[in-house]
């Protein structure tokens, strides 16, 4: 099993968030996750990244062979997850060259593979900055910082194939995104995707899945998966709301 | 700030100090203490001639009458002016050796760890240096090539010998003597120092540059700093610093004055990493310096650019004088403390003439228990029409028992000044943390970027030759408290 949750629960400030929770993804699916504002869609995220603000109180994460509970956010990045964020944070005065250089570089010392230099890795982001129709001058600016909302998620998925996980998390990255930006970001994944690596979308629309087509989707409520299925759930949830699933 | 955070600052709390090293080497040394004897020693050492003995002794009645300054948000044990040597030499510097081959090779050994090559061909392309061991003046790199332009670059004792002129009528025009009770004293047993002068018109083909060490132990260093900028000529000046590490603390008290004729230019940039003291606050150099430059003619510029990053205590305000009208002053500053260090530093913009402008960025980041103070005053005298100023003070807190202070003052006296001021004091994010550690950035590394992207804005001032290595420096001050 390539990510197997079981029976999780979590809290956070003495509020019960993930109740129980079971999800099992293999190498080369596309999951996708939907669910009403605070069923905890973005807790689970957060979760398998590392944050440290939640309490696990009940169940494990193995992640390719590992505990996930061992490994600290760092670790996990550099053993292939990432989180592309809701909100992107800006980083004043940090370029996303250097920024996303060590970044690479990180995770290849992990692997110990040999670092990439820096003339290599210019060339890399750039192609890849092009593949998603950002202009090099964007590449100039410190990360995130005084970018729209369109730009943000479009530098997460330029990160994302930078990176090249093998798990990718997306939460949200729909939101605040118009259509054309929202192609362009789905484009990006689509390219991506391979039979080595896997994606768990969170989302609270269906639209975004008319751009990834999901091999499973599940519908959380009160922080538990209450049915798993393939995309038509999606298109019930489209046309009926969260509403007979709570 | 969660828990990993306060594990990692702790890790943070190993000091590492990678110049803490001793030199051993036999050292001339005056008693202990200071006393008219005192002065007459390091002037007869200095082979100097009367007048400058003079200056000396005045200056050194006057530092009898005066008390230290107390406004600082500093706190010490008073100083023993008595316990301390104010002059140490490597045998043998009777006389400045002419070429290396009669210098010590301990010493280049020495200049070689902290990466400070005296040998031409090695030295950082670009450069030229001048190198102070304790009180005298080691070497002088590239001069021949200066003299060429007519530029003078040597140690302050060897001027006093050979441009008499100069010093009598630049020393102490700037930082009169009677100032305070630290120029007061720099200006009785100043030792060395650097030298220069820019002819009219000359724009300075490369970086000039002062490394200061302080070896020899209860020595005070005070060193004195004199540069020149003729009519329409530019020069752009770099100092570093580093000392051995020791329990005691040691006194550093340097002037540094700064003159710029009409339409000239100087741009002087500090990279201070004094000894800072171990981890509990044991140790460390007190830095308390006067650096003042006059913007003496029209269209002048000065502009003081600092990374301090060492020292037990740091109290020091490079300041301009803006007397030519159109004449600009700026002060671009990061100062880190971490562990029990303390800083209070900043500027004071003087605007005397019309049209004077003067721009002050400070960068303020604390960590462990340290304490940092920004203090500035901004003034506009009576004539000064039109002038303008723009202050902004940003400070950063890493830890939860460090502390950041902000005093600007302002006062105008001419109701045509512009005034702004932006200020901003930030604790450094934990969701920017996350970010980048889910990129994966290690903790440190995370620390580390976002400290140097805060002062990303000053370090940018730096010459392109040192931006880097202030970078880098920034990165070992935190672990200075960061493992």
């Amino acid at each position: 099993m390539f990510l197997e949750i079981k029976d999780l629960s979590v809290k956070i400030e003495n509020k019960n968030i993930l109740k129980g929770l079971n999800l099992n993804i293999n190498k080369g699916e596309v999951h996708a996750i939907m669910g009403p504002n605070g069923s905890g869609k973005s807790t689970l995220a957060n979760v398998l990244a590392g944050k440290e603000d939640y309490e696990i109180i009940n169940g494990r994460i193995n992640f390719k062979e590992n505990d996930l509970f061992d490994l600290n956010i760092e670790e996990r990045a550099q053993e292939g997850m990432f989180l592309a964020f809701q909100y992107p944070v800006e980083i004043p005065g940090v370029n996303i060259t250097p920024f996303l250089h060590s970044a690479i570089n990180s995770k290849r010392k992990r692997m110990n593979e040999e670092e990439i230099d820096n003339l290599s890795f210019a060339k890399l982001l750039k192609s890849k900055a092009s593949d998603l129709g950002i202009n090099i001058d964007m590449l100039k600016r410190s990360v995130n910082t005084g970018f729209s909302g369109g730009e943000k998620k479009r530098y997460e998925i330029l990160q994302m194939s930078i990176l090249n996980p093998d798990l990718a998390i997306l939460d949200e990255t729909d939101s605040g995104l118009d259509i054309d930006a929202l192609k362009i970001v789905t484009d990006g994944v689509n390219k991506l995707k391979t039979k080595d690596n896997s994606f768990l979308i969170i989302t609270h629309y269906q639209k975004l899945l008319d751009y990834i087509k999901p091999d499973y989707v599940h519908v959380m409520v009160n922080g538990s998966i209450v049915k798993s299925g393939g995309s038509e759930i999606a298109a019930e949830i489209e046309k009926d709301g969260f509403q007979k699933f709570q | 700030m969660n828990s990993e955070t306060l594990d990692t600052l702790d890790t943070y709390s190993k000091n590492k100090y990678k110049y803490g090293f001793v030199t051993d080497i036999d050292d001339e040394k005056p008693k202990k203490g200071l006393n008219e004897d005192t002065i007459k020693f390091i002037s007869l050492k200095k082979n100097e001639p009367e007048w400058m003995l003079n200056w000396r002794l005045k200056a050194y009645s006057k530092w009898k009458k005066m008390k230290e300054p107390k406004w600082a948000n500093l706190s010490f044990p008073e100083i023993d002016y008595q316990d301390i040597y104010y002059y140490s030499a490597p045998i043998g510097f009777e006389k400045k050796p002419k070429d290396l081959s009669e210098v010590d090779p301990k010493l280049i050994e020495t200049y070689n760890k902290l990466g400070i090559p005296l040998e031409e061909q090695k030295v950082l392309a670009g450069v030229a240096v001048d190198v102070v061991f304790d009180s005298v003046s080691v070497a002088t790199t590239y001069k021949g090539e200066l003299e060429k332009l007519g530029i003078i670059f040597c140690s302050i004792g060897e001027a006093i010998q050979k441009h008499p002129d100069l010093i009598k009528k630049y020393l102490g025009s700037v930082i009169p003597p009677g100032d305070h009770s630290f120029s007061a004293l720099n200006s009785a047993v100043f030792t060395d120092g650097s030298f220069v002068y820019i002819p009219e018109g000359v724009k300075c083909p490369m970086e000039l540059s002062t490394y200061f060490r302080i070896n020899a132990e209860n020595t005070g260093q005070f060193e004195r700093t004199l540069i020149i900028a003729d009519k329409g000529s530019y020069v752009s000046y770099l100092e570093g610093c580093t000392a051995p590490k020791r329990d005691d603390n040691q006194l550093h008290a340097a002037n540094v004055e700064l003159i710029a004729l009409e339409d000239a230019e100087i741009k002087y940039s500090t990279v201070q990493n004094w000894y800072p003291g171990d981890e509990n606050g044991k140790g460390g150099i007190y830095n308390f310096v006067t650096k003042r430059g006059l913007c003496a003619g029209k269209n002048s510029k000065i502009s003081w650019t600092q990374v301090e990053t060492g020292s037990a205590i740091t109290w020091k305000y490079p300041s301009c004088i803006l007397k030519g009208d159109n004449s600009i002053g700026e002060f671009y500053s990061v100062a880190i403390t971490n562990n029990f260090q303390q800083a209070d530093t900043g500027t004071k913009m003087t605007h005397i003439g019309k049209n004077t402008k003067s721009k002050i960025i400070s960068k303020g980041i604390s960590l462990g228990k340290s304490q940092n103070t920004y203090r500035g005053e901004v003034s506009f005298l009576r004539k000064a029409d039109k002038a303008r100023n723009y202050t902004q003070c940003d400070s950063l807190l890493v830890g939860n028992q460090c502390g950041a202070h902000t005093v600007p003052y302002i006062d105008s006296k001419n109701n045509t000044a512009v005034i702004e001021h932006e200020a901003s004091t930030s604790k450094i994010n934990e969701d920017q943390l996350y970010y980048c550690r889910q990129r994966g950035l290690s903790h440190e590394e995370a620390v580390s970027l976002i400290v140097n992207g805060f002062c990303k804005q000053v370090l940018q001032e730096l010459p392109m030759e040192f931006a880097v290595e202030a970078q880098k420096l920034v990165s070992i001050s935190l672990e200075g408290s960061v493992g």
